[in-house]
């Protein structure tokens, strides 16, 4: 039977996975797509640690993590797509300089 | 690994039967929605075929099984033989949670009685929602990987209205689960059950009449039929997100358009029209029950096809934000103040 | 509890695709995956309501915002100043460092996960909720908490759309 140990250590492999993705990755859209696998990580927790305390609080918290996860990642893709129109690139690097 | 018991054998059994049973009747539809086409239009439709054509959707898929599978250079090989996959795997796995029958012994066969249900979840309203919502990746999928502006534009058209008629189907389904106070199918069907005065059938239809007529609009608008089929009319966009496919993979699309009309069928007889409840018939015999309210519904779906004129696509998407899901909401708010004042 | 290992690897599989791949749609499609292995722990985990918002709001919904943003930029593949067969940790500058935090990271949290005390042993009998019950808390202890949710998605909304919005306003056709 997987026990608490068992989801603790997949949701910190996925959350170090999702980590290294924003460090690592050089195109805007990968980078919020790896900020969608922390806070999946995250959710995999609080409901874990929910399951084994016996209360339901663990998904009521997940349910609004995810309720802020697609606010963010409307607006982000709003911003990706704003950023995309004026330097017709989704690499993070082009955008350094603050004037123009 | 669980022993081979009689009722493991019957669960695999009825898994089998259902998967058929859905093939069939896409087969089914193919034939009924062309006689049906042609006596609205007073003409004859195919009566050569077998006994009254009932053989012409087997010669049309045996039509189709011959036809060379082209793929055009440009496309994303993975994804485009994905997309087909996709929307018949979704159109399949939705019906699994779909019950049509109560429980039965099949004539003493079984030690145990068995629900006429693949599988018996206690969430099964939400689970046919999130596949509904799976079911747009299918055509989206469809649409890019051609690489073609007839199909892409078709593609995100498609998907745009799939999402946006996805709310007032949600907020349909919802209504109905506050009146039937569980989101497990089964008991929301057995809430259906008997009749006032003797007469009228509890069925939450006449409960919900607003929630009715939206949910099966918004199921119209989910499975891309007409008057909402805009982004595949074959006058305005070629064929929209399927142009570009060809052979088994079209059936694929056909058959996943078929079997999504009969689950959307099935559901709305669940919700609203009682399931497998009916008078005259014993319980275990309610599956015939249940067929032909399915099968009214489905007439319902051709028959508005070959009368409505096609939605334009901003007038479509201007119905569904507008119109259908204030509908929705506002049904909402009032089936809760009903369920609140009359007590539950 | 071989089902559990097959959604983890599943999941994990994934997300290592996620972010080694080069087209933005594969990494979209892979999500999505992960997203469907996680689905099946949280079953695993007795929270069926938590397993079908995440595949009706994840993977139904905001990876289809995902997808349909990559579709409509076009979003080129990574043109990237670095030779990308290289591993992440023999490249040069900030990305060398960036995977090597990451290394660091993931040894870090194994080691602090799971050298718990006596909370990491099985989980209690009892499954805890149904749909039922979150629906009771949540109406009643988190109420402030949800309204203040739907005014934050009314934030979101107005200004996802003022965001992308192009200029010349009003002038723009109402299209797909």
């Amino acid at each position: 039977m997987p026990t608490l140990t068992h989801y603790l250590v997949l949701s910190g492999v996925l959350f170090c996975i999702g980590t290294a993705g924003v460090f690592v990755r050089r195109n805007l859209i990968t980078i919020l797509l790896s900020i969608e696998i922390m806070l999946n990580a995250v959710n995999l927790t609080f409901v874990a640690f929910g399951r084994s305390m016996g209360s339901a609080d663990g998904q009521i918290i997940v349910f609004f993590v995810m309720t802020v996860a697609a606010a963010e990642a409307a607006v982000g893709l709003a911003i990706v797509i704003g950023l995309f129109r004026h330097r017709e690139s989704l690499n993070p690097d082009t955008f350094t300089s603050l004037k123009w | 690994m669980p022993a081979i018991t009689p009722l493991l054998v019957a669960q695999l059994v009825l898994v089998v039967v259902v998967f058929h049973a859905l093939l069939l009747s896409a087969a089914a539809m193919v034939w009924v929605e062309r006689r049906l086409a042609a006596a609205l239009q007073q003409r004859l439709g195919p009566i050569r075929v077998g006994w009254q054509g009932l053989l012409q959707p087997f010669a049309d898929v045996i039509k189709l099984m011959f036809k060379e599978e082209l793929r055009p250079k440009a496309a994303d090989a993975l994804l485009f033989a994905l997309a087909p996959v996709i929307s018949a795997t979704c159109a399949f796995a939705a019906f699994a949670v779909v019950p049509f029958g109560a429980r039965t012994t099949f004539f003493g066969l079984l030690s145990e009685p068995m629900l006429l249900q693949v599988a018996d979840v206690n969430v099964a309203a939400l689970v046919i929602f999130a596949i509904a919502s799976m079911s747009v990746y299918g055509i989206v999928l469809a649409g890019w990987s051609s690489n073609s502006k007839y199909s892409l534009i078709g593609g995100l058209r498609s998907s745009a209205q799939m999402i946006s008629y996805e709310l007032s189907y949600g907020m349909a389904l919802v209504s109905v689960l506050l009146v039937g106070n569980s989101l497990s199918l089964t008991e929301i069907v057995n809430g259906q059950a008997g009749a006032w005065f003797g007469v009228i059938p509890r069925w939450f239809i006449f409960l919900q009449p607003l929630g009715f007529l939206i949910f099966l609009t918004a199921g119209v608008a989910e499975t891309n039929r007409a008057p909402f089929d805009f982004p595949e009319a074959e006058q305005e966009l070629v064929a929209g997100y399927h142009t570009e496919y060809s052979s088994m993979s079209f059936a694929m699309f056909f058959l996943a358009e078929y079997v999504n009309m009969v689950t959307v069928s099935a559901v709305a007889a669940d919700l609203f029209l009682g399931g497998w409840h009916g008078p005259f018939l014993p319980e275990s015999l309610g599956w015939i029950w249940f067929l032909l309210k399915v099968s009214a519904l489905l007439f319902f779906y051709v028959w508005m096809r070959w009368t409505l004129p096609r939605y334009r696509y901003d007038q479509l998407m201007k119905f569904g934000w507008k119109v259908m899901l204030p509908a929705s909401v506002l049904n909402l708010i009032a089936t809760a103040a009903g369920v609140l004042y009359f007590g539950g | 509890m071989t089902l559990f290992y097959v959604f983890a690897a599943v999941a994990v599989v994934a997300s290592l695709l996620v972010i080694a791949q080069r087209n933005p749609i594969y990494s979209v499609l892979l999500l999505i995956a992960s997203f469907g292995a996680l689905s099946g722990l949280y079953v695993l985990l007795d929270a069926p309501f938590v397993a079908v918002t995440q595949i009706v709001v994840y993977a139904g919904a905001i990876m289809v915002l995902f997808l349909f943003v990559v579709m409509l930029l076009n979003a080129p593949h990574e043109e990237t100043d670095y030779d990308e067969t290289v591993h992440p940790l023999r490249r040069p500058g900030p990305m060398r460092f960036g995977a090597a935090l990451a290394v660091a990271l993931v040894v870090e949290l194994l080691w602090a996960l799971t050298k718990g005390g006596g909370e990491t042993g099985a989980f209690p009998g009892a499954a805890v909720s149904s749909v039922r019950t979150i629906g009771r808390s949540l109406f009643t202890n988190y109420a402030f908490a949800f309204e203040v949710t739907s005014v934050l998605i009314l934030v979101a909304m107005v200004g996802a759309v003022v965001l992308a919005r192009r200029e010349g306003g009003p002038s723009a056709p109402p299209s797909a």
